[in-house]
């Protein structure tokens, strides 16, 4: 049993009281971070949190952060799944340049526009037919496997767009514009997908077995194995679960640029996504699926670049920004850390 | 032959089977001149990637290398301006390089957060630093810049070893001896092997972890240098993606991701196996840049393949 099970496994015997208790919670950082950055923004500019109607939508700059950040959080619940398996998955920039070449290739060949969303998801899974394939079939190392398709992923992109001659064909589609910029009532028709995906995974790790199942390959895999789990069929399917997200991203984020550019498009998601998954309290090492908290750290990424951008700050200087708040969230959950900082504030105080 | 040398004999063979199959379908690819260009091309890449040796026979990783380049050419660039001789400017960098990697280091040691995430936002930092600087790209006009790129030192044929091949080539000289002639070298080895044997051996971690990121920082750092002064330019986008790059050549060198396992020399074939790639494919003239990419991905799949069943055969299998 490793130390963070242990102390868990603790505190539930020993339920704290108070604030002690709440530190103790793993969501309470994301949570702080989320509610800092919010609160930061509320402050500089007057009427953040107004949310409007307008032409039958809702409007506003909360309404903007979710509406933003839904690729990359779907990205991440994916991701969220294949870590829990101890693993990592670079690859899913790639998959959505891929996705975005065949969609906008099937588009010129004439499909119908229903049948072209199946064949993007199609091809994220078959994406992560090939990951799960090089993972749990030849053992290869997670962050090498997927790296193979993270290198050749977005020449695949372009090679699809020569088919038809292509550089970075434009494309248009009613189906496509819908899942972009359209809206369901008052909601922005994204959110409901994205809502729907966590739903379905939230399902689907917390309501069934598959959930235990994932913890306890990633948790031990040799003990996962004796007890009878078959940790290969696991394995594989989170890799699958991941191109699916990476290939719903696709769509989305293809709609939204109505052209395919496998170069740029969906370029360092991989990055955000690890980030949402480790800021939401997941651990790179495995064995803990945490849906919400991937959430909260998606939104926390996309809150932290929109709120860079509506403060008046130059865009350069998001990158520093969000690396400092980044290392900021990552020693703080730290417990070396902590401790660290706790016993120099003592010291200070006598 | 020993078993351990078999990766690193892969390397070498389908470099030199590809070098051959360049000089049977072109005419003039198979002369000093193509190998020198390769290496001088090149040079920058390799050095950063001989850095991650190390890291990555730790058992690390490191994501920092293209932006600690970028960084350090918009640095270098800036310097000019202010006057300072690209000699100073370029060692300041190595300084500030060594700094970064070490304080890299630290982080992961004393926080025990994944080498992956720290390194990530090693990234973004010094990349967000580029911008903060300048957006666009500045020359740098020292003439000490036109100088180096002028020196060469001629190799039989027509070929000859550009300035930059030189310092990859010293700087490997130096790697290979800190990974096989010092007690630091033999540590990375044993932490690479087993972290938990090599703490209770008595290997000093968190100084060994400390120093193992500093010089890939450095080695980095080093790589950054180069390139601004073969490019005689700072460009804020730089080096984007060379840590993949790097990554991929430290594979393709034969060193196991898991740590523990290759050469630094190897590095410099794997390397050279890419930039041999690219010229390859624009001898040909009718292929593009996408085939750079699949055919990279390829043949790290199939070194991959290759060194899962390598090693499956040696470790795994006298393991169970």
């Amino acid at each position: 049993m490793t130390k963070e099970t242990l102390s868990a496994g603790l505190a539930e015997r020993a339920p704290l009281v108070g604030v002690k208790a709440l530190l103790r919670h793993r969501m309470i950082w994301p949570v702080l971070a989320l509610a800092l950055i919010l609160i930061v923004d509320g402050v500089i500019s007057p009427g953040f949190f107004r949310i409007r109607i307008v032409e039958g939508r809702l409007f506003g700059s909360l309404i903007d952060i979710l509406y933003r950040a839904m690729p990359t959080a779907t990205v991440a619940l994916g991701m969220a799944v294949v870590i829990s398996t101890k693993g990592i998955d670079l690859s899913v920039g790639s998959i959505i340049a891929i996705c975005g070449a065949v969609i906008v290739w099937r588009i010129h060949a004439g499909d119908p526009h229903f049948v072209i969303l199946l064949l993007a998801l199609g091809t994220g899974l078959l994406c992560g037919l090939w990951n799960g394939m090089l993972v749990a079939l030849l053992d290869i190392q997670p962050i090498i496997a997927t790296l193979i398709l993270m290198v050749s992923g977005r020449g695949i992109g372009l090679m699809i767009n020569l088919i038809y001659g292509g550089t970075n064909p434009s494309f248009n589609s009613a189906l496509l514009q819908g899942l972009s910029v359209g809206h369901i009532s008052l909601i922005p028709t994204r959110l409901v997908v994205g809502a729907g995906i966590f739903l379905l995974l939230w399902l689907l790790t917390r309501r069934t077995a598959f959930g235990l199942f994932l913890e306890s390959v990633g948790g031990n895999p040799a003990a996962a194995r004796l007890a009878g789990v078959n940790t290969r069929l696991i394995i594989y399917s989170a890799y699958l679960i991941s191109g699916i997200c990476a290939a719903a991203a696709g769509v989305i984020l293809t709609a939204d640029t109505h052209t395919s550019d496998p170069v740029s498009e969906g370029l360092y998601i991989e990055l955000d996504a690890i980030l949402a998954v480790v800021i939401g309290g997941g651990s790179l090492s495995g064995g803990r699926v945490y849906l919400g908290g991937t959430l909260l750290g998606a939104l926390v990424i996309q809150a932290l670049t929109t709120s860079i951008l509506s403060s008046g700050l130059p865009p350069e200087y998001n990158l520093v920004v969000k690396a400092v708040v980044v290392l900021i969230v990552l020693l703080l959950q730290s417990s070396n850390a902590r401790t660290a900082l706790v016993s120099a504030i003592a010291r200070r105080k006598r | 032959m020993n078993e351990k040398y078999l990766p690193l004999g892969a390397t070498i063979a389908v470099f030199l089977i590809l070098f051959l199959t360049g000089g049977l379908l072109y005419n003039h690819f198979f002369s000093t001149l193509v190998l020198g260009d390769i290496l001088a091309d090149n040079a920058f890449v390799i050095i950063a990637a001989i850095g991650t040796t190390f890291v990555i026979l730790s058992g690390g990783i490191d994501l920092s290398i293209g932006s600690m380049i970028g960084f350090v050419g918009v640095a270098m660039a800036n310097l000019d301006v202010a006057g300072w001789h690209p000699l100073a400017s370029g060692l300041a960098m190595i300084a500030f390089g060594a700094g970064f990697g070490a304080l890299q280091g630290f982080i992961i040691d004393f926080c025990e957060i994944q080498p992956f995430i720290v390194t990530l936002a090693g990234l973004f930092l010094l990349r967000g630093a580029c911008f903060m600087v300048n957006l666009d790209a500045v020359p740098l006009r020292h003439p000490f810049v036109s100088e180096f790129a002028a020196f060469a030192i001629p190799l039989p044929g027509e070929g000859f070893l550009a300035s930059s091949a030189l310092i990859m080539l010293a700087s490997l000289l130096v790697a290979i001896l800190i990974a096989h002639w010092t007690a630091f070298g033999a540590n990375v080895y044993a932490i690479g092997g087993d972290r938990v044997s090599a703490a209770l051996m008595g290997v000093p971690m968190r100084r060994t972890v400390v120093k193992i990121y500093a010089l890939g920082g450095l080695y980095s750092a080093l790589g950054g240098v180069v390139y601004a002064l073969y490019t005689s330019s700072g460009y804020p986008l730089a080096g984007t993606g060379t840590e993949l790059t790097a990554i991929a050549s430290v594979v393709l060198g034969g060193t196991l991701l898991t740590g523990g396992v290759g050469f630094v020399a190897g590095t410099l074939f794997g390397g050279m196996i890419l930039g041999l790639i690219a010229t390859l494919i624009n001898f040909n003239g009718s292929l593009n840049g996408a085939w750079i990419m699949i055919s990279g991905g390829l043949l790290l799949f199939l070194f991959i393949v290759l060194q899962r069943f390598l090693v499956g055969s040696l470790k795994f299998g006298a393991a169970r």
